[in-house]
C-alpha cells in the first residue's frame, strides 16, 4: 500500500523532506528583547500559564506566511502572548492599553523600555 | 527487534509525527516510557502519560528510489497510538 | 518615568553588546514584547528580576558546556558509559542543571556518523549547549537533512567515505540529543581541558568534526 499523503492535509511545518535551497550559514548575535522573549517563553512555561506544546500550536496554526514574513522571535513573542491571553494572564484590551502606552513612550526600544527596577 | 508501522492517519491539529514517516516500517530501537501527550498539552488539556518509542527506519524504507544513501537511517520519536507492531 | 541613563543591560553578562537595538526605530514586535513582560510583572506572575536572572542563566549555557562533557567522556571510560545510558544524570554529575530535559548522547566511531535535526519545529538541547544557531532553526536544515544529510554535511564542509553509515536524528517529542563525536587522533596525553578545545559546537550537532590538535 502505497503512502499517498493528500497534499492539502499536509501542514506546512511539518517539512521533512521537501525540497529547499542552500542552507543559509549567516548567523545573528541575539538582541536584548530577543533574550527577553526567550525569558517570558522559560518563565511562563515553568510557572505553569503554557506549555511548550502550546506555544508549537499557535506556531503552526499560524500558517507558512508567518513563517517568511516575521523573524523567529516575532514568531515566538506572538504565540507566547497568544498563550497568555488563552490562559486568562491578561485580556486583549489589557494587551491593547499597554501597547498604546509604551508607544507613547518613544520610537526606540530604548526610550520604549521602563528601564529595569533595581531588585 | 519489534517492527513497527506508523499509521497513516492524517488529521488536522498538533501532532509530533512527521508526515514524511507515515505509513513507514521500522524497528523499535529503544523504548523511552511514558510522557505527557502533546497533542492535548497543545490546547491547554492534561497531556495523559503515553508510551513514547525512539522508532528506527532505514533511508531506503523512508525515500525508496529517491533515498540519497539507502543504508543510512532515521531515527524519530513516536508515540505509541501512532504505531502498529507488527511482530 | 524617569529614564536611566546608565542601562547596565547595554552589555551582556559574557561582556560583549548586545546587538545595538536600542537606536533602531521601535517595531510591533519589540511593543509587544515590552507589553507582554510589564504585564506579566503588573499581574504577578514574574518579576523584573527574575526575567534578568533567566537571561543570565540562559547566557552561561554555551558549548562550552557540552565540551567539557565530550572531553570527560574521552577521557574517562567509565563516564563514557554513564553518558551512552542516562546523558541527562551524566550531565547533572558533573554539575550541569539541565533542568527536566531528558538527554540521549548518540556516538560517533568509524563507521557511524550521527546529525541531529528537528524538522517540526527547532527542538535544540538548549539546557546544556545554550541557544541554537540560526542555520539549525532555517528551513533548509529542517527540510533537508533527513531526506539528504550527505549533501548537507558537503555544505558543511564534512564529507565522509561510502563505508560510513550516517544516522539522523529526528527530535520529534522529548528527547533532545548531543552527538559525541569521536576523539580526533594525535590527542593521546592531552588533558580534558585541552580535549574541550577542539570540541566544536556543530561537532555537538553532527554538521562538523571535532578541530585537530
Amino acid at each position: 500500500m502505497t503512502n499517498t499523503i493528500p497534499p492539502d492535509a499536509r501542514r506546512w511545518h511539518d517539512m521533512g523532506g521537501d525540497p529547499a535551497g542552500p542552507v543559509p550559514q549567516d548567523q545573528h548575535d541575539f538582541s536584548l528583547w530577543e533574550k527577553r522573549v526567550d525569558a517570558l517563553m522559560v518563565i511562563g512555561s515553568s510557572t505553569g500559564h503554557f506549555t511548550v506544546d502550546g506555544l508549537r500550536r499557535v506556531l503552526e496554526d499560524m500558517g507558512p506566511d508567518a513563517f517568511d514574513r516575521l523573524t523567529y522571535y516575532e514568531r515566538w513573542i506572538a504565540a507566547i502572548n497568544q498563550n497568555l491571553i488563552e490562559s486568562g494572564v491578561y485580556t486583549t484590551h489589557d494587551l491593547a492599553v499597554k501597547m498604546a502606552q509604551i508607544t507613547a513612550r518613544g520610537d526606540t526600544y530604548g526610550t520604549a523600555t521602563t528601564p529595569p527596577t533595581t531588585p | 527487534m519489534t517492527r513497527v508501522r506508523v499509521h497513516t492517519y492524517m488529521p488536522p491539529g498538533h501532532v509530533r509525527t512527521p508526515a514524511y514517516l507515515r505509513g513507514k516500517t521500522g524497528v523499535i530501537e529503544r523504548a523511552l516510557g511514558p510522557f505527557p501527550n502533546p497533542e492535548t498539552l497543545a490546547y491547554g488539556l492534561p497531556g495523559a502519560r503515553t508510551d513514547l518509542y525512539r522508532v528506527r527506519f532505514t533511508m531506503a524504507e523512508v525515500w525508496g528510489d529517491m533515498a540519497e544513501t539507502p543504508t543510512d537511517t532515521l531515527d524519530a520519536e513516536i508515540f505509541g497510538h501512532w504505531l502498529e507492531r507488527l511482530d | 518615568m524617569p529614564h536611566d541613563h546608565h542601562d547596565h543591560d547595554h552589555l551582556s553578562p559574557s561582556g560583549h553588546p548586545y546587538r545595538a537595538d536600542d537606536d533602531t526605530p521601535l517595531t510591533y514586535w519589540q511593543t509587544l514584547e515590552i507589553a507582554v513582560r510589564e504585564l506579566l510583572i503588573d499581574k504577578g506572575v514574574t518579576t523584573a528580576a527574575t526575567i534578568a536572572r533567566q537571561i543570565d542563566v540562559m547566557d552561561a549555557r554555551s558549548p562550552a558546556n557540552g565540551a567539557a562533557v565530550v572531553a570527560r567522556a574521552w577521557t574517562d571510560p567509565a563516564f563514557k558509559s554513564r553518558l551512552l545510558t542516562d546523558a541527562s544524570m551524566a550531565s547533572r554529575d558533573m554539575g550541569f542543571d539541565i533542568g527536566p530535559l531528558r538527554l540521549i548522547a548518540v556516538e560517533n566511531t568509524a563507521q557511524i556518523h550521527n546529525i541531529i535535526v528537528c524538522t517540526l519545529c527547532s527542538c535544540y538541547p538548549r539546557n546544556l549547549l545554550g541557544l541554537p544557531p540560526d542555520w539549525y532553526k532555517s528551513r533548509a536544515y529542517r527540510s533537508r537533512t533527513v531526506r539528504e544529510p550527505r549533501a548537507v554535511l558537503a555544505e558543511f564542509g564534512v564529507t565522509l567515505g561510502a563505508d560510513v553509515t550516517i544516522r539522523v536524528h529526528d527530535s520529534t517529542a522529548d528527547m533532545r540529543y548531543i552527538v559525541l563525536p569521536a576523539r580526533p587522533a594525535g590527542t593521546d596525553g592531552m588533558d580534558a581541558a585541552a580535549l574541550a578545545g577542539l570540541v566544536t559546537r556543530d561537532c555537538m550537532i553532527g554538521t562538523g568534526l571535532p578541530l585537530a590538535p
